[in-house]
């Protein structure tokens, strides 16, 4: 396997009232290619600050990140938001604990939204097509998102975030609001795709259950590596 | 699916917002669309009047100028009048094709309608007036039969309503009878309601011998009108209206009131874009993770941006096209109501709304909406996807 992500020394500094507070405290570790890594860690330790500069949402104060041999930040160099969002667009699809679906779009069209804002990948209707049937979704395409149930909302957000084939896939709490039940099958899902698609796929999560997935866990503790492995 | 579809579903969502929003924007355009109709439509109207009236000049006896034009178009009241002796002199200022003497007269009738009415009687020269006024078809009859000094008259076509005559019918001024010889076919101008009879018979029953009230002038087809105005201008006692001094002075009354109008629609066009502004915004801050969800799978300040001026177009291109739709189908009754307010209107259409007005106005709503639609777009273009995302938490 070979390097998909490698964070040196990243940090990021925020600025509350008139204190700086360190949320990511020089974090440095490697993801390869093809490989289910789970962050972990206590409410406020700064897995969420450290998945969204993984996935180009945010920029670090400091510290270097590459992605599949791009550098993407370096030192003192801020992207601005285009420029972040042009790297989303060629490595990233997202699943947040909200669904966030466009209640007026139909199953389908919800999925095919990404697709409307760029060019680098087209899906065709079979490989819709398939994604549905992945997802086992496909007799609910013309569906409006009222009408299915809640597990299969973050069916159609893990389409969504699968319909622009990215390389990483960044799972943010994906089963937050999901019974244990539903919580399983997103889980089973994830595995799947992982080893159908070869999709790497970065994990925040506090359910230990799903944690276990992860070839690789990345522990947080007050924005520092406490552990890895 | 594109952004413009995605825009589409996206007024869906508070579809009763997005109705009372298209309804602003509708009225807005309505308003619009049927003043700018009424600006063009008066104008053509009233150019159709002039011109059929059948003479380039109008000589009056000296005194108010609004009078004289509503002489003219209208028939007045507190007439005066100049010697029938005047012709000679008009004659001899050159470049004269024909004139004809008019006298006018109008009376109050008691017993005309519910409150009595003003009865309007033209006398007219039967060898000159008929041909100078071509437009002027029967309905029943013809002109005198038995030309000057003789008790006949015409009616014109709601004078003959009014009065339930026909051709043939004898018809009383005072204690004397007429002989009605014809009934003009309804023209759309004030000689609808005249009663006609010849110059002479009208000078003696009025008691006003020798006199009219005016003298309408048909100039030869190459005559130097305003060197024609300067040499009338040096005849004793009358007064020079040219048929564009009426349209100046009938367009001097009206602009004022155009000028009003015209305020109003400006209010109106402020009052829309600000409603689609305080829509459009609301809805951007309503969808604001959403609009953060956008961005983090991919989608640039611009498709935003474009995404909710689309949203904006379709609200103002939906309401634009209505209003002007609304506007076109009442025009009828638009216009009944502003004969009702204006002080002098001329017959015809007084709102012409044409195709090319139709679409110059829905495309002005636009602008004016996507004017409005610029500072929330600016807005959700500026939404930041981690904002968005950290806002969930």
């Amino acid at each position: 396997m070979s390097t998909l992500i490698e964070a040196d020394n990243l940090e990021k500094i925020y600025r509350r009232g008139n204190e700086d507070v360190n949320a990511l405290n020089g974090i440095s570790f490697r993801i390869e290619k093809g490989e289910i890594v789970t962050i972990v860690g206590p409410s406020g330790s700064g897995k969420t600050t450290l998945v969204n500069i993984l996935g180009c949402l945010d920029n670090p104060t400091r510290g270097k990140l590459t992605l599949d041999g791009e550098a993407i930040f370096k030192d003192g160099l801020e992207l601005t938001e285009s420029e972040l969002t042009e790297i989303r667009r060629k490595y990233f699809g997202y699943i947040f604990q909200k669904f966030f679906l466009i209640p007026t779009l139909t199953v389908r069209e919800n999925i095919l939204l990404p697709s409307v804002f760029q060019k680098r990948f087209k899906a065709n209707d079979k490989y819709l097509q398939d994604v549905l049937e992945l997802l086992g979704i496909e007799k609910r395409g013309d569906f409006l998102p009222k009408e299915i149930s809640g597990g299969e909302l973050q069916r159609v957000a893990i389409a969504r975030a699968l319909i622009n084939n990215p390389k990483i896939l960044i799972a943010d709490e994906p089963t937050g609001n999901l019974d244990s039940k539903r919580s399983e099958e997103i889980k089973e899902l994830l595995l799947e795709l992982n080893k159908i698609n070869g999709l790497s796929i970065i994990l925040v999560t506090h359910n230990p259950e799903l944690a276990k997935i992860g070839s690789k866990t990345l522990t947080i503790l007050d924005g520092k590596l406490s552990r890895q492995g | 699916m594109n952004i413009m579809q995605v825009a589409g579903k996206n007024l869906r969502r508070r579809k009763v917002r997005t109705a009372f929003t298209i309804i602003g924007i509708a009225l807005s355009s309505w308003v619009l669309v049927t003043l700018l109709g009424f600006n063009k439509g008066y104008e053509a109207s009233l150019n159709k009047d002039i011109d059929d009236m059948g003479f380039q000049i109008v000589l009056t006896a000296k005194g108010c100028p609004y009078e004289a034009a509503t002489l003219m178009l209208k028939g007045g009241t507190g007439l005066r009048y100049m010697e029938e002796d005047v012709v000679k002199s008009v004659y001899e200022a050159g470049e004269v094709d024909e004139v004809t003497p008019m006298l006018m007269h109008a009376e109050f009738d008691p017993n005309k309608g519910e409150n009595g009415g003003t009865t309007v009687y033209l006398g007219i020269d039967p060898a000159t007036y008929p041909h100078m006024k071509p437009y002027n078809q029967f309905a029943q009859g013809d002109w005198f039969k038995s030309g000057e000094k003789e008790k006949e008259v015409v009616l014109g076509y709601e004078a003959a309503e009014l009065e339930q005559r026909e051709a043939g019918d004898t018809f009383l001024i005072g204690e004397d009878e007429y002989l009605v010889t014809g009934v003009l076919k309804r023209s759309g101008t004030q000689d609808d309601g005249m009663i006609f009879l010849p110059l002479s018979t009208a000078q003696s029953v009025f008691d006003k011998s020798g006199k009219i009230t005016m003298l309408g002038i048909k100039l030869d087809k190459d005559a130097d009108i305003p060197a024609f105005e300067e040499e009338l201008y040096k005849l004793p006692d009358v007064q020079v209206v040219s048929m564009a001094q009426v349209k100046n002075t009938i367009m001097s009354l009206v602009t004022s009131a155009k000028v009003i109008v015209m305020s109003i629609v400006v209010i109106a066009f402020a009052i829309a874009m600000f409603g689609v502004l305080n829509t459009v915004l609301m809805s951007v801050f309503e969808r604001y993770q959403e609009i953060g969800i956008l961005k983090s799978m991919g989608a640039m300040p611009f498709d935003i941006f474009k995404m909710v001026l689309f949203e904006t177009t379709i609200l103002c291109g939906i309401g634009g096209i209505i209003g002007v739709s609304f506007a076109i189908l009442i025009s009828g009754a638009s216009e009944f109501a502003i004969r009702y307010f204006i002080p002098f209107a001329p017959t015809g259409g007084l709102i012409q709304i044409s195709t090319n007005l139709a679409v110059i106005s829905v495309a002005a709503i636009i602008a004016i909406g996507l004017l409005g639609g610029i500072y929330p777009a600016l807005r959700a273009a500026a939404i930041r996807p981690l904002s968005a995302i950290r806002s969930e938490e």
